[in-house]
């Protein structure tokens, strides 16, 4: 399977085909049993760091410290991506929590908690975004924003791995879908079903 | 620079570890008063009578550090675990090192601020007459306290993602503590009966020797059990 | 998921696998442990001061030398599995060490039992014997964590890195242990190695070497097998319904 530069691709699948666990090999959170990847040139086994630098992976669980602010929460991103802290007010604020920068995570609801992780993500600006199951559960204004990272990205040359929990979902912001079953892809859009063994984001796979 | 971005990151886990612990509030209060009931125990275990209570001052105090600081390991990793913040944690193009680094600078902290507390507790509580330096005795506690935290944190990354880990973690860091106990006990005791550096010396060098291996062998170990 | 090298996948096993050549292996040992148990206890003289009580040196001081022997084993294949991730050397570990635990305990049993008559006490902080203490309480820590950790390949690394650190312990404990005793002048302890003792001593410990590689080699085969058969229900848990 291959992602080329600025393409959104869903994938989908009954529960238990292996979708987030794809989505967690490329985030290098899992090392896979077989088969090999590499994201922009980089192999997902030894080059894990660069890889890392190019990647952002939005999980089901938020994965915040309760007892730090939303504020403190990127300043510990920010420095931990290696990158200046200019950026978190302004993505603060895009994501519709201005409101509550200095307050901490332990009095947030889930949607206040699963922007604070979709801010992170804006401002960490990765060449890839993993998103795993981003729709479920939101507000529509929730939604909205998970499209405008996906566009943003998007236009700016980056590519997206959306795992979806059914077809309908993104809807006008995919470019293909993918199907997965028992770990392997078994269908695309496009009709071709080559087994998973190759994923490059743009670049070429040696 | 890379060096100098990697420890931005170690810094920035110290602060956060530590700005945490100060907000949740229940930490480190609970942990320097177990430290205290745990002297005081002591005392009435093995005396009333000064001379036996000051014969194991040094014992009692480093089994108090011990049974009281082991609670702030597994605290550690638990603010990760609790908010799912280790997968977010691991997947920063950071090298495993800095974390190690962090926590283990964070939890040092933590120890040696419960020991500002168990200490004088112990030589007032152990009747201890004069310490023969106080720079010598500090070096000492410092000294231990390196080991312990570091073996304390590196276990910890385990402990805390076990089954039972309350007990899983004293008993496998405890018997790796069995050289920092002796070499910081015996050395501490002889400084608390006043005697000067030179008993203490060779238990110096045997704690520096065992610093150094076991700090530099659990930040090579680190990486193989944090990932998995 | 695991990256580690699995066992079904591993052509190059480990000899002595082969489930026949074991058992007459075994068999070998045992005769060479009765053997040498015989023969020491009836050729060497009563000790001046134990008697023959000293005898149980014989059991007592190989217990205690293949006991190291084994959680050396422990430290190479603990090594061995962080550098390579194969699982054999991670079985070959865990093997090894409940072996070594045993010997462990049996090394302590028989000390203690040994020093009642001799020094009146059931333990004496005797630097050996507490060494051998604070190992055993190491790798039962170590057993402890493995029937902690569900996951296999957590299970393989966190084990080895454990049986690692506690392995570099070993040689620490057992000096900081000396100075300490020596510090607080205790009594030195009876020599345990007369001459006309150490060919007893080294035959015996020849036979119980021979016992404890028999063992190893047993625990690990059955460990293979429990591990090949996880890995054909994993596999076909996978395929599906």
């Amino acid at each position: 399977m291959e992602v080329e530069r600025g393409e959104v691709v869903g994938i989908v699948g009954h529960n238990g085909s292996g979708k987030s666990t794809l989505l967690r090999v490329i985030a290098t959170a899992l090392r896979p049993s077989a088969g090999e990847g590499w994201v922009f040139g980089n192999h997902l086994l030894r080059d894990a760091i660069e890889v890392r630098r190019h990647v952002g992976f939005l999980a089901h669980a938020p994965g915040l410290y309760e007892d730090l602010t939303a504020t403190e929460n990127l300043i510990f991103a920010a420095r931990m991506l290696g990158i200046s802290e200019d950026g978190i007010a302004p993505v603060l604020d895009r994501v519709g929590l201005g409101h509550a920068r200095n307050e901490r995570v332990r009095g947030f609801s889930a949607g206040m908690q699963r922007r604070l992780a979709l801010a992170r993500l804006m401002m960490a600006n990765p060449g890839l975004l993993l998103m795993d199951e981003p729709y479920n559960n939101f507000d529509p204004q929730g939604i909205e924003l998970v499209n405008e990272v996906i566009q943003d990205s998007r236009r700016a040359g980056g590519s997206a791995l959306v795992v979806l929990h059914d077809r309908r979902q993104g809807e006008g912001v995919l470019d293909r879908v993918v199907e997965l079953g028992r770990g392997a892809v078994i269908g695309t859009s496009a009709g071709s079903s080559k087994p998973l063994t190759l994923v490059s984001a743009g670049g070429m796979p040696h | 620079m890379p060096l100098a971005q990697d420890l931005r990151r170690v810094r920035a886990i110290i602060w956060k570890d530590l700005t945490t612990e100060r907000r949740s509030k229940a930490g480190f209060n609970a942990v320097a008063f177990l430290g205290v009931l745990i002297l005081l125990l002591f005392g009435f275990a093995l005396g009333p009578d000064a001379e036996a209570l000051r014969n194991a001052a040094a014992g009692a105090l480093w089994l108090a550090i011990l049974f009281s600081g082991v609670l702030a390991f597994n605290r550690s990793y638990q603010l990760e675990l609790d908010g799912a913040a280790l997968e977010p944690l691991l997947l920063y193009p950071a090298p495993r090192w800095t974390i190690f680094a962090g926590k283990f600078a964070a939890n040092l902290l933590f120890v040696l601020l419960v020991e500002a507390i168990v200490v004088p507790v112990a030589i007032i509580l152990f009747q201890v007459k004069s310490v023969a330096g106080w720079l010598p005795a500090g070096g000492v506690l410092l000294l231990g306290s390196i080991g312990f935290v570091g073996l304390g944190t590196f276990y910890a990354s385990m402990a805390s993602r076990s089954r039972a880990r309350e007990v899983l973690l004293p008993l496998l860091l405890f018997p790796m503590l069995v050289p920092v106990l002796l070499a910081s006990a015996e050395a501490s005791s002889a400084l608390l009966a006043g005697n000067p550096m030179q008993d203490a010396g060779a238990w110096v060098k045997l704690l520096i020797a065992f610093d150094v291996i076991f700090v530099v062998a659990s930040f090579f170990a680190f990486d193989h059990v944090i990932e998995v | 998921m695991s990256h580690a090298v699995p066992l079904e996948r591993d052509r190059a096993s480990l000899p002595a696998t082969n489930g026949r050549w074991l058992d007459w292996f075994g068999v070998i040992a045992v005769v060479a442990l009765i053997a040498s148990q015989v023969n020491g206890v009836l050729t060497s003289p009563p000790d001046r001061d134990m008697g023959h009580l000293q005898k149980i040196m014989y059991v007592h001081v190989p217990s205690a030398w293949n006991a190291f022997i084994a959680f050396f084993v422990v430290a190479i294949a603990s090594l061995l599995y962080l550098w390579k991730g194969q699982e054999k050397h991670d079985l070959l570990a865990a093997s090894a060490a409940e072996v070594g635990t045993l010997f462990t305990g049996l090394t302590l049993a028989l000390g203690s039992i040994w020093g009642r008559p001799t020094w009146g006490v059931w333990w004496t902080w005797d630097p050996r014997l507490t060494s051998t203490a604070v190992l055993f309480l190491t790798f039962v820590g170590y057993l402890a964590l493995r029937s902690f950790v569900d996951d296999s390949e957590r299970r393989a690394q966190w084990s080895a890195a454990v049986g690692l650190l506690g392995a570099l312990n070993v040689p620490i404990v057992y000096m900081s242990v000396k100075w300490w005793r020596t510090l607080h002048q205790m009594q030195s302890n009876p020599s345990t190695v007369d001459p006309e003792y150490v060919i007893g001593l080294r035959t015996n410990g020849i036979a119980v070497l021979l016992l404890l590689i028999y063992f190893i080699m047993k625990r690990y085969r059955a460990a293979r097998m429990e591990r090949l058969a996880e890995h054909l229900v994993e596999r076909a848990a996978l395929e599906g319904p």
